[in-house]
């Protein structure tokens, strides 16, 4: 734009004035800057001379006590113990590598952890203190602190570390901890400072995760005086940290031992709640494995083998997995009170109305077998469940339609994710016309709700699921799992539940047939019935297949689950509760591959529901008298796995 | 004015340009520089690596970059202006994009062979678009709201790119560097009065509204700032810092512990000791005398750019000057206050003297500038 040469000369002269005036109050800015730093280096510098030369301000962290974790009975299933480790810091060493070198040749370093250690100290901040070495002896203790002058920056600290007592029993509830990692930083959005702590132990799975917060406490602060050396000359001020919060489990730590003991050997799950309360008093996974190992770092030879490196993937057994709820199996049979309670609340059957079976039932152009291939004949309600009888629930399941069969499922538990403070926690299949639509993009066929009728098919739960079913069963009410007892002393809300709402008459008609499985002589389970008359037991079998079995296979005559290979034998599951008439327990058990219900699982939940009920070992005169020798034998056999679990802390203080 | 109005007889020309140079600023600046080598060789435990070696090298880059600018007329400079800005503000897009992350912050832009950071190209342009653009705009003009919406825009938008990388402390200087050569351009002061008042009282308002039912940010919000503006209240991050660098510095006393010889900084209590805290380590080592003497240096680096400035009859070479004058002068005070403890720690570097190749560069080319009005302007 055009200027005139007035507009020009004026605008110079306010430029001139206001750079004349920006100078004054930069002029000023610096007088300020000026005079702080006379104040700070000429009328203070003897202070901070004093701070500089003699003594330095040092700031730590004071990491503060994990919450233990203890069973219903106050066993501790996790706890700390302490021990002596070796810290350095940069800013105390200097000359890192040197200091390194001499410790080394003072007290033995782990190489691998020493150049870990040398990483850390390069990587932190300098006066973060790095751990070089853990659980040291007291010999090697005495030797640092003697030759203290040497080694710069090198500090014996008095540590704590987790302990799990109970081993592989609670791995797979209370899970481990282990050093936070660069990956755990970046999953968790947590601004602890603790977390800045190398190696720092964070909870990994199950509860020491999910409970993380709880646990964990909060870091306490402490202000020390070092000299020049870094040497501490004192403490100025403390700030303690909060211990993380204590935990109750709802566990019973001997009865979980006795689940691990009699799952040894299979791929197996249990799980025990208490009817009343909602209360995960047993729930075992086999096989397990010694979650300290992953405390104090695990090896890869261990690692590799825990994950069934060498192992043919057909036939892993999953140690590390808690089958009782990252496990999903098809119910098979012992989803058949699912369906029958569908029908019979849908008014859709009369308990004493018959089904013919014949070992086989058309449906369509497609034929649909029963396990019994000679048939069964007249089946009501009642001889259908104790018998196990299929057509039975193809017929019915026709009548009253998937979506409501479902409906019942939910509303007894399955298909549906119960919160407790555990890892990967799944939530199986529950499948309607709705899911398929969803899942698979097809329409729901008929053939589809025969299959789910009898618990195959689409329809998968977890070992969890069950023990709920089988719970709202029993009680009628819709008991929610509930894992964790009391959180520092304040008891978590109980899972008792509210009133399902179904017709008392149809429960009881269900249970009363349950009850003939196990007691009546015609019965599936009746074999491993309980004799005690006060404890009697309530329950169902279920054996699921894992693969289709082919016309041609059928023509030929079914394989025997023996003459199988074992990933292609089929799952044997039971559920139960007792005493039948009060109930108090109730029990799933799924065997991996186990072969029938009857056979490989209803026994395991028999024992384990006696040991719960009896608080104990229970009498041989609780067993029917045709068993009692073998289970004698399996008791004596048993016993070397058993451990003394002590109840209480402060007995375990004394 | 127009290159026209020059009477190019009284402009010189070819080599003589380089004695009209404004050579007490090019030996001052060297002179700073200097003092940064003394003590990078220090903070580096009395060794050219790693960090000496490449220093002196960029600054002897940055002397040629800096002489050559001179030789070019301001009036090519001041039609690069806008060029130059768009350029900068189409890199700054492109860091956010595709820049690479470093400690938090999307910065720079891997440039194969080195890391370049357009923020720093931008401090220059938007200070050269600034001043063309006043240069431009008639007196008449310059007060206008319309006239004044424009170059606002000019200083939010990379504001805004700088202060989402996130660089609080750059987007700090494009600010303040933009609103001085407003100032200087001679926007009426009431808008200057308007928006410090406004800033005011929208902070009081913010605080005076904590624990009342109509507060305006959340608990956690304010906690932050108050850790910001009082880092001793987290001893454990930020106040670690501080309270480590108040310490060396006020341990230098009146001559200091001597060169090589400050334990704070030889005992790595210090963070960042050879960027943006290394006026501790000098502080430390030179004390009072030292510390002051740098100040001085800095405070006559502007002065001669301010009597340059002022000086200058033409209108873009004056704003150019005062406006580089200015940057320079938020550098060096902003991270002198941080250290000391007066300023919340933003992350500026100390200029000429914290190690750093494209804060060095950027600096030369700057006081290419300044040569280059001082030299071109009309006698």
């Amino acid at each position: 734009m055009k200027k005139g040469p007035k507009e020009t000369e004026e605008g110079a002269r306010r430029l001139s004035r206001r750079a004349i005036l920006l100078g004054s109050a930069q002029a000023a800015i610096v007088a300020t800057l000026g005079a702080r730093m006379a104040s700070m280096q000429v009328d203070q510098a003897d202070t901070f001379r004093m701070l500089a030369e003699e003594n330095r301000i040092n700031i730590g962290l004071i990491p503060p006590a994990r919450g233990l974790v203890y069973d219903i009975n106050g066993v501790v299933l996790a706890d700390n113990e302490q021990h002596y480790s070796i810290t350095m810091t940069r800013e105390g060493a200097g000359d890192v590598d040197e200091v390194l070198a001499r410790l080394d040749r003072i007290i033995a370093l782990d190489p691998e952890r020493l150049e870990k250690a040398r990483g850390e100290l390069k990587a932190r901040s300098p006066f973060v203190p790095v751990t070089v070495a853990e659980r040291i002896s007291w010999e090697d203790v005495a030797r640092v602190t003697v030759n203290a002058p040497a080694l710069p920056g090198v500090v014996a600290e008095l540590g704590r570390s987790r302990i799990y007592p109970q081993g592989s029993d609670m791995a797979h509830v209370v899970g481990y901890v282990g050093p936070v990692s660069d990956y755990d930083l970046s999953q968790i959005d947590d601004q602890d400072p603790l977390l800045q702590i190398p190696r720092f132990q964070i909870g990994k799975t199950m509860v020491e995760n999910r409970m993380e917060r709880d646990l964990r406490g909060s870091a306490g602060t402490k202000r020390v005086e070092v000299n020049a050396a870094g040497r501490v000359m004192r403490e100025l001020d403390r700030v303690e940290g909060i211990p993380g919060a204590d935990v109750q489990l709802t566990v019973d730590a001997k009865l979980q031992n006795y689940i691990q003991a009699r799952l040894s050997g299979e791929s197996a799950a249990a799980v025990v709640i208490d009817v009343t309360n909602g209360d995960v008093v047993g729930i075992g996974s086999a096989p397990s494995y010694d979650p300290n190992v992953f405390v104090t770092g695990i090896s890869t030879t261990l690692w590799n083998e825990l994950n069934e490196r060498d192992v043919d993937v057909q036939l892993h057994r999953r140690p590390l997995a808690a089958k009782t709820v990252q496990g999903t199996y098809p119910p098979g049979s012992t989803f058949k009170m699912v369906t029958a309670l569908a029908a019979l609340e849908d008014g859709q059957i009369d308990a004493d109305e018959t089904v013919r079976c014949v070992g086989h039932a058309d449906v369509f152009d497609v034929r649909f077998h029963c396990w019994r291939r000679s048939g069964h004949g007249n089946m009501n309600l009642n001889e259908s469940l104790k018998q196990s009888c299929d057509i039975y629930y193809y017929d019915i399941a026709q009548r009253v339609g998937i979506d409501k069969i479902a409906a019942m499922g939910r509303k007894l538990g399955l298909g549906e994710r119960h919160e407790l403070p555990m890892s990967a926690i799944r939530t199986g299949i529950m499948p309607d016309k709705a899911w398929k639509r969803e899942a698979r993009g097809e329409d729901w066929r008929i053939g589809d709700t025969v299959n789910a009728s009898i618990g195959q098919g689409y329809v998968s739960s977890s070992p969890l699921q069950l023990a709920v079913m089988t719970a709202r069963i029993a009680t009628g009410r819709s008991v929610k799992p509930r894992l964790v007892r009391s959180i520092d002393g304040v008891e978590e809300p109980s899972g008792a539940g509210e009133s399902l709402g179904l017709n008392e008459n149809n429960l009881r008609r269900i249970r009363s047939a349950m009850y003939d499985v196990s007691n009546h002589s015609r019965g599936t389970a009746y074999r491993t019935r309980i004799a005690a008359q006060e404890f009697r037991m309530a329950g169902k079998t279920g054996t699921s297949q894992v693969r289709r079995i082919t016309q041609a296979e059928r023509d030929a005559g079914v394989t025997r689950n023996a003459d199988l290979p074992w990933n292609r034998r089929d799952h044997a599951l039971f559920v139960s509760f007792a005493p039948a008439d009060n109930p108090k327990y109730a029990v799933a058990v799924v065997v991996e591959h186990g072969g029938g219900g009857s056979t490989a699982a209803a026994p395991i939940a028999r024992d384990v529901m006696l040991q719960a009920l009896y608080g104990g070992t229970p009498p041989l005169s609780a067993y029917p008298s045709a068993s009692r020798s073998a289970i004698a034998a399996q008791q004596r056999r048993l016993e070397p796995l058993l451990r003394e679990i002590r109840p209480g802390r402060d007995t375990d203080e004394a | 004015m127009s290159y026209l109005a020059y009477q190019f007889k009284d402009v010189p020309v070819g080599f003589r340009k380089l004695l009209f140079l404004n050579w007490p600023v090019v030996f001052l600046i060297t002179a700073v520089s200097g003092f940064g080598f003394l003590m990078l060789y220090s903070v580096a435990g009395g060794s050219m690596n790693p960090w000496v070696t490449p220093q002196v090298q960029r600054f002897g880059l940055g002397l040629a970059v800096m002489v050559s600018m001179a030789m070019v007329p301001i009036w090519f400079w001041r039609n690069m202006a806008v060029v130059g800005y768009v350029i900068a503000l189409i890199l700054l897009v492109a860091v956010d994009i595709v820049g690479v992350e470093r400690n938090g912050s999307q910065r720079w832009l891997d440039l194969r062979f080195m890391d370049f950071q357009p923020s720093e190209m931008m401090k220059i342009t938007l200070i050269m678009l600034l001043a063309a653009y006043y240069d431009w705009l008639p007196l008449s003009k310059v007060s206008k709201p319309v006239w004044i919406l424009v170059p606002l825009l000019f200083i939010a938008a990379p504001a805004y790119l700088v202060l989402s990388q996130p660089d609080l402390g750059t987007t700090i200087l494009l600010v303040s560097g933009g609103g001085a050569i407003m100032f200087l351009a001679g926007v009426h002061w009431a808008y200057f009065a308007t928006v410090i008042g406004g800033v005011i009282g929208l902070v009081t308002a913010v605080f005076q509204s904590r624990g009342t039912g109509w507060q305006v940010l959340k608990d956690y919000q304010y906690r932050r700032i108050d850790t910001f503006l009082d880092p001793t209240q987290d001893p454990l991050g930020a106040g670690y810092h501080i309270t480590q660098a108040k310490i060396a510095l006020g341990s230098g006393g009146w001559t200091g512990r001597g060169y090589m010889q400050g334990t704070q900084s030889r005992l790595n209590f210090l963070p960042e000791k050879h960027t943006d805290f290394i006026f501790t380590t000098l502080a430390e080592e030179f004390g009072f005398i030292g510390a002051f003497g740098l100040l001085i240096l800095y405070a006559l680096i502007i002065i001669f750019c301010v009597q340059s400035a002022v000086t200058n009859k033409d209108r873009f070479a004056s704003l150019i000057t005062m406006g580089v004058a200015v940057t320079f002068f938020l550098f060096f005070s902003v991270n002198m206050a941080m250290v000391m403890g007066l300023a919340p720690v933003v992350g500026v570097p100390l200029p000429l003297v914290s190690y750093g190749g494209s804060a060095m560069l950027v600096l030369m080319v700057a006081f290419g500038l300044v040569q280059s009005a001082h030299v071109h302007k009309p006698r």
